[in-house]
């Protein structure tokens, strides 16, 4: 049973096709990556799925759940999160602050607790500290915990970005792009975060990616996509194979 | 403080023991974690090093074995070094830096028998060599992180699992670990220190538990400690400076020791500590000083007038405190007012507050330095030694801080000038010989002083002067003798300056190759309205050899003797480095391999027809990788010389 079933998903922006007809299963526990040419669609696949886009046809399944059309808080409280390519981050507040507050959909509490500070406010917002304190130690944050995002070099960042979608405590996580801009050294680093991810945490990855390398190194599956149509799927080595694949990559000869 | 010197009769884990039944309930340790400082008691203390010990024993690691730690400084580190030394095991540390082939040649030297590593960074490498080292019978482990796909060879142990049967073992036979425990002698080996090698291998130099505790007990006679007082680890637990902490000093005195979240924190986490002392080689003591710098920089026009008038008036009086004068009324509540206003709550920003004192050591520090941490009210002062002596037999006394020199003999140690200049110690400190090397040995201790290959002298003041390296003074072509590490400090004092390299032996004149400082340099050329991108581009820019020309001829009107003055030197593209091996793990210069390197900049140096010269640069990188660029670097000569 794929734990994210994507069936003849076509979204347009008036005669715009930004994807026709894809059909995509995410398996559970594996690293699914998405590649193509600027433009293919891979972004606008992950909108659909966070909730930002609604597809114009054809239906996205979460364990049996619908959300087609979900909302993006919907859809993150299922348990699907996301970090963004273009960084959207609170850049005025310190790293904690950014990550405690990815967490506000877990505190319940009444205004008076939080006026007072007893009971059910102290207590969750204690839980909510521990388990934002395990993402940053996860993360390899400590040296940034109380440093202004804005002031991060740009690697930090997306590394903040990523902890932030992981504060979620998601089932599936959709990385957009975690290595963009990133020097060789922030990428083997983010490789490394992203495998542990998946190992350690369990979590069900999504990654659209550039690096062909680093998407060939890393991924259980991979779909391709190019003008908005998946072109070929299948594991590394099949996908690699694949001669629209090659075509769409490196062009007719 | 006489009364501590039953503690010179015990073992460390005795001396631990001892200390649970003092004071069962007070912070022994205290390492921050997920952002929360977790203390550790003396009584945890005690408890986590006999599941440790028993661990240990259990899977194999007999009296006499040795085990090798390599890991950040973490509480998990003392356990089983500690929990080694109860059962008569022999620890050893290794440089968290080391690179594989490095780790096997120490391992394969050492015999050792088992590994301790803190992550999965430092278990590869170990992995990667795994050939080389059949004696090693399990790597232990501490961060489970990565690890999941070793655990199913049983080389590996997590150890959460060596507690766990260290804690079995208890139960079935509750007296065995205070029977070992009992068995521990003070003259018993504990510890493999290695040296720094600036002449090659490393060699592993055999510590005692005397060694240590009496260390930790002659330096509090001198300078007191409180069991209510605070330390933080960051140095490099193969290094001894952190060994006699850890060892002998917070054993000696019941100090409580804090471990940083991780290497990066470190100065953060010493902030929310405030430690009471501590102890540093003088590049900690530079980098302080130049965020102290920036934090006034970038701080209001106010603070900067405050700190600009009280710093002048803290420089006037620390002269006086350092020499233990009485100062004028007038200065004393100047200085008064300047510490309540400005430099309490600067020092405050830094966590330096409450230290009562700071050591430098392991290399020369700038005679300004030490007046400016006088003067903002730091009580830095040097100490000298070596590993073979515990680190620690000289040092200044409070009021009697002399920049030029290392101090005093601490109270047990015995000092000697040999015929040739070498300074000779004797003291209960004083290693029995190097692992495995018994001519080193004999050579190093020959006639019952330590030999420690330093020049130096005793002055008026009965102060230990120290020159150079024995093997290190240089003569030039007229025979006239110069000590290059006396020129390269001097050259080093500048801030702009990070690293230089004196050259003459059998020459005409001195030459040198000088490393800017990155910082420093880039802050200065930004100021100017200079752009650079590299530190080779800087190092490369004409500016920067104008600010370095000056810095230069200021070293050289100092020079006391005319055959001092560099002559010709020139800027390197790239920073000395440990990876590169020019440096050693402590950052001392590898004088031989720096020449032979360098050789053709060597040459052009002493071709005074040569302007510029181009040369490949080649980088190697931490995890192996080389690359080569071309650049073209310049010589300089200096005018009147």
């Amino acid at each position: 049973m794929a734990h994210l079933n994507i069936s003849d998903v076509t979204l347009s922006f008036g005669g715009l096709k930004a994807l026709s007809n894809v059909d995509m299963k995410i398996e559970p526990g594996l690293i699914t990556s998405i590649i193509g040419p600027n433009g293919a669609g891979k972004t606008s696949m992950l909108n659909c799925i966070s909730g930002f886009y609604h597809p114009t046809k054809g239906d996205i399944f979460y364990k049996e759940k619908k959300l087609t059309h979900a909302s993006p808080h919907q859809v993150s409280n299922m348990g699907i999160s996301r970090a963004f390519q273009n960084l959207e981050l609170f850049s005025g507040l310190s790293v904690l602050d950014n990550l405690l507050l990815a967490r506000h959909q877990n505190l319940k509490y009444s205004f008076l607790q939080a006026v007072w500070f007893y009971g059910k406010a102290s207590r969750v917002e204690a839980e909510n500290r521990t388990f934002v304190e395990g993402i940053i130690d996860f993360m390899e944050l400590e040296p940034y915990r109380k440093s202004l995002v804005g002031n991060l070099s740009y690697g930090v960042q997306k590394k903040v970005e990523v902890a932030r979608a992981l504060t979620l405590a998601p089932d599936i996580l959709l990385l957009d792009e975690p290595m963009a801009g990133m020097n060789q050294e922030e990428k083997e680093d983010i490789v490394r975060f992203v495998m542990d991810i998946q190992k350690e945490r369990g979590i069900t990855v999504v990654l659209v990616e550039h690096d062909l390398g680093v998407v060939m190194d890393i991924s259980d599956r991979i779909y391709v996509l190019d003008f908005g149509e998946v072109i070929g799927s299948g594991t590394p080595e099949e996908v690699s194979q694949n001669p629209k694949v090659i075509e769409a990559y490196i062009g007719e000869d | 403080m006489s009364n501590n010197d039953h503690l010179l009769e015990y073992s460390i884990p005795q001396l631990l023991r001892w200390r649970v039944a003092t004071s069962p309930k007070r912070p022994a340790l205290r390492e921050k974690d997920f952002g929360i400082w977790n203390t550790y008691t003396w009584e945890d203390y005690y408890d986590h090093v006999r599941k440790t010990a028993l661990g240990l024993q259990h899977i194999g690691l007999n009296r006499g074995d040795t085990i090798a730690i390599i890991s950040d400084n973490i509480p998990e580190l003392l356990f089983t070094a500690i929990g080694a030394h109860a059962i008569g095991a022999i620890s050893a540390g290794i440089y968290q830096t080391s690179m594989p082939a490095e780790i096997a040649q120490i391992l394969q030297y050492l015999k050792v028998a088992a590994v301790f590593c803190d992550n999965q960074e430092q278990v590869d490498k170990v992995l990667d060599v795994r050939d080389l080292i059949p004696n090693v019978k399990k790597v232990i482990f501490e961060d489970p992180r990565g690890m999941r796909e070793y655990m199913s060879d049983d080389w590996f142990i997590d150890i959460q699992d060596l507690y766990k049967l260290g804690e079995k073992e208890h139960a079935s036979s509750p007296d065995l670990f205070e029977t070992l425990v009992d068995q521990g002698k003070p003259d018993d080996p504990c510890h493999l220190c290695l040296t720094s090698g600036t002449t090659g291998l490393p060699k592993g130099t055999i510590m005692t538990h005397k060694n240590y505790i009496n260390m930790g007990v002659q330096i509090t006679q001198v300078d007191p400690l409180e069991p209510t007082d605070e330390y933080v680890s960051f140095l490099p637990f193969a290094w001894i400076g952190e060994q006699m902490n850890s060892f002998g000093i917070a054993m000696a005195t019941g100090i409580t020791i804090n471990f940083p979240e991780s290497v990066e924190t470190a100065m953060s986490d010493l902030k929310e500590i405030g430690p009471h002392f501590m102890f540093g080689a003088p590049r900690i003591y530079e980098t302080i000083r130049s965020e102290i710098w920036l934090k006034i920089d970038q701080s209001y026009w106010l603070n900067k007038l405050l700190y600009t008038y009280f710093i002048k008036v803290g420089l006037k009086a620390a002269s006086f405190k350092m020499t233990g004068k009485p100062m004028p009324v007038g200065l004393r509540l100047k200085s008064w007012l300047g510490t309540q206003m400005i430099i309490r709550p600067l020092i405050n920003q830094i966590g330096l507050m409450r230290l009562r004192r700071a050591y430098t050591g392991g290399a020369a520090l700038g005679p300004e330095l030490f007046t400016f941490y006088q003067a903002i009210g730091v009580n830095l002062k040097q100490i000298y030694g070596q590993t073979e002596i515990t680190g620690i037999a000289y040092m200044h006394r409070d009021g009697d801080v002399r920049p030029e020199t290392v101090g005093k003999p601490l109270p047990g140690t015995e000092c000697k000038i040999a015929d040739d200049g070498e300074i000779l110690s004797k003291s209960a400190s004083v290693s029995p010989g190097y692992f495995d090397l018994p001519e080193k040995s004999a050579e190093a201790l020959e006639g019952g002083w330590l030999h420690s290959g330093d020049a130096g002298f005793i002055d008026e003041h009965g102060h230990l002067v120290v020159i150079d390296r024995l093997s290190d003074v240089m003569h030039n072509n007229k025979d006239e003798m110069f000590s290059p590490m006396f020129l390269e400090n001097a050259l080093k004092f500048s801030p702009y300056i990070k690293e230089a390299v004196i050259y003459g032996n059998k020459e005409n004149f001195v030459a040198c190759l000088i490393n800017i400082d990155p910082v420093v340099v880039g802050k200065w050329a930004e100021d100017k309205g200079i752009s650079f991108t590299t530190y080779m581009d800087l190092a490369g820019k004409p500016e920067v050899a104008e600010l370095m020309m000056e810095q230069v001829q200021d070293v050289n009107s100092r020079a006391e003797k005319e055959h001092f003055k560099i002559k010709r030197f020139a800027l390197l593209y790239k920073l000395l480095d440990v990876d590169d091996g020019e440096l050693t793990k402590t950052g001392k210069i590898r004088r031989k391999f720096v020449q032979e390197r360098y050789q053709n900049l060597y040459d052009a140096l002493y071709d005074e027809t040569i302007d510029t010269k181009e040369v490949e640069a080649s980088f190697q990188y931490q995890d192996g990788q080389s690359n080569i660029v071309k650049t073209s670097i310049a010589f300089y000569t200096v005018k009147g010389v």
